[in-house]
């Protein structure tokens, strides 16, 4: 399998306090990778610096070549997409054109259309509201948007923070299935989650952060049953 | 005042209004995208109409100089900072940008004069001319503190208008100009006389504002653009550089100025340093819709064209005072019935 994003040794402070420290993981082609890890665990800011919003020391190398040199915008051509906590949307802006401003990091336009159609038949509520500001949108289906939108935009590996925050649960379910989805379609995933069961279900590989620090790491499936992390995070059935 | 008084200034209001309003859209163009309240906006239309006289008079219009000493200036500032980042890939690509281009721009317009053109293509040449103006202002004074606070920038931007009006006495000299008329025909509407260059001034206005809707709408870089201003980050996670999308609202912004200096050229004369009061006038219009809705501002510019053509009837000296008294109770008005939003608070 080759190797799609690899951090190594990152930090990242705010001034003094390191909010990250030394973390290291990989994301393998077709792979989807989770980070759990409470409140305040510095999930959100490895994110950050990981798309380039905050500045980092340390190594990330994307599909070999190294970003520390490469800005947001040029992360984002190259195919590595944040779909932040906050979703980020453009409010005041049709779901249509918020869709279709997806597309803009890409050199070949021509298949806009098709993806559209695409994201469309994916979330068919979006396809309803094409027409609708984003802003007048419910939790859900903003979520919805913001996914579908990074699609758009044709990404290698897909960065997700917190895509069930605030979601019924019902709806939250529909998310971690089109998570899973993305498998077939060739994308990586790396999935930042406080709902540490849903993510390891949907996940291949898990990374355990907490106060800054990888705690711990294993295939999915061997986390899920540890009873170390099912007494903090999982808890019972 | 008979009726036949009030629909001349009426229709005189109209035509300064529909000036007032290319520029007040300018700046909010420029405001929503970059954060910038760019006062030097009346500097560019004055400019524009200094350039298009120097263009009849078969002059090198002195734009050449401050465009090639402007383009040096932000060549150096860019590559500079390029070379500090590592980033030496991009430098072609700077040099080509910020230097290049723009010297392509006043070699076209200095090859052309010598054919000595006809008045529609010295117009566009005087536009083609304006247009790298604002954009290499951009790169050399916002761009560097870009991250500043909205208070800082407008400070910086009103420093930049004086140091552009020092720049235009150097460049321009101290004569004042007026241009040809662009038509001398004239239509009666209802008995009243209308000028033909009140009706292109009107007309240029709507379609100018025209095709930036169209542009906004239905171009994904016009998307972009609205993008930029409703969102920064947002913008920014898919792709769009900041600093692209605010080179394009002042290459937009400036075209805007650009055609109201030369509507109002022919109008009025226009010296180095007449760029403030439209700027300012045009500014006004722009806070009275609310700075940042472009409906709003082209309203509230018209709004200042009309009352300063009654105010300039009932008294010619007392109009400036009587247009930017008028500010006092808007604002009090703005500030008493806006709800703060959340990220205004932050600022």
């Amino acid at each position: 399998m080759t190797q799609m994003l690899s951090i190594e040794n990152v930090s990242v402070s705010y001034g003094k306090v390191e909010a990250v420290r030394n973390v290291s993981l990989s994301v393998e082609q077709g792979q989807i990778v989770t980070v759990i890890g409470p409140n305040g665990a510095g999930k959100t800011t490895l994110l950050m610096a990981a798309i380039g919003l905050l500045r980092s020391t340390g190594r990330m190398i994307f599909q070999g070549a190294d970003l520390s040199k490469v800005d947001v915008e040029g992360r984002v051509e190259r195919g590595l997409c944040l779909v932040p906590e906050k979703r980020e949307l453009f409010a005041d802006m049709s779901v249509a054109d918020n869709l279709l401003l997806g597309t803009y990091s890409l050199r070949d336009r021509s298949a806009t259309r098709k993806c559209l159609d695409d994201v469309f038949d994916r979330f068919p509520r979006l396809r309803e509201r094409s027409k609708q500001a984003a802003g007048t949108l419910s939790g859900g289906e903003r979520q919805m948007l913001a996914l579908g939108r990074a699609l758009m935009a044709k990404p290698k590996l897909l960065v997700l923070d917190e895509p069930s925050l605030g979601l019924a649960p019902l709806i939250v379910r529909e998310i971690f299935r089109t998570i899973a989805s993305l498998r077939s379609l060739g994308v990586s995933v790396l999935l930042v989650e406080q709902n540490a069961r849903a993510a390891l279900e949907t996940a291949d590989y898990g990374y355990v952060l907490e106060t800054g620090e990888i705690t711990q790491s294993g295939p999915a499936d061997t986390l899920i049953h540890d009873p170390k992390l099912i007494a903090a995070y999982l808890g019972g059935h | 005042m008979t009726a036949d008084i009030a629909a001349i200034l009426a229709i005189d209001g109209i035509a300064t209004g529909a000036i007032y309003a290319l520029v007040a859209i300018g700046t909010v163009l420029i405001f929503t995208v970059t954060r910038v309240i760019f006062i030097p906006f009346g500097d560019i239309a004055a400019f524009t109409a200094l350039t298009l006289a120097a263009l009849d008079a078969k002059q090198l219009p002195g734009t050449v100089g401050l465009v090639v000493v402007l383009a040096c200036m932000a060549c150096v500032m860019e590559v500079t900072s390029l070379v500090r980042a590592g980033d030496l890939r991009s430098v072609p690509k700077a040099v080509f940008g910020y230097l290049v281009l723009p010297l392509i721009v006043v070699g076209i317009v200095w090859l052309t004069m010598r054919f000595s053109p006809p008045m529609p293509v010295r117009i566009v040449l005087a536009l083609l001319l304006i247009m790298p103006v604002a954009p290499l202002l951009d790169r050399i004074v916002f761009r560097p503190i870009a991250d500043a606070s909205v208070l800082l920038l407008l400070t910086v931007s009103v420093a930049l208008h004086f140091a552009l009006v020092g720049l235009g006495l150097l460049f321009f000299g101290p004569e004042g100009v007026r241009t040809e008329p662009l038509t001398s025909l004239g239509i009666e509407i209802a008995g009243v006389q209308v000028p033909g260059q009140t009706v292109l001034i009107l007309l240029a206005a709507l379609i100018f504002s025209g095709l930036l809707l169209l542009f906004f709408d239905f171009t994904l870089l016009g998307k972009a653009l609205r993008a930029t201003a409703f969102n920064r980050t947002g913008a920014r996670l898919m792709g769009i550089r900041p600093a692209r999308a605010g080179t394009i609202a002042y290459l937009l912004g400036s075209l805007m100025a650009g055609v109201s200096g030369i509507l109002i050229a022919p109008v009025n004369t226009i010296f180095y340093d007449s760029g403030f009061l439209i700027g300012l006038k045009a500014f006004v219009g722009a806070i009275i819709g609310g700075i940042v809705s472009y409906p709003g501002a082209a309203l509230g510019a018209f709004g200042v064209g009309i009352l300063e053509s009654f105010a300039s009837f009932q008294s010619s000296t007392l109009k400036d005072v009587i247009v930017f008294s008028l500010l006092i109770p808007v604002l009090l008005w703005r500030s008493l019935a806006s709800q703060h939003s959340e990220e205004e608070v932050e600022e």
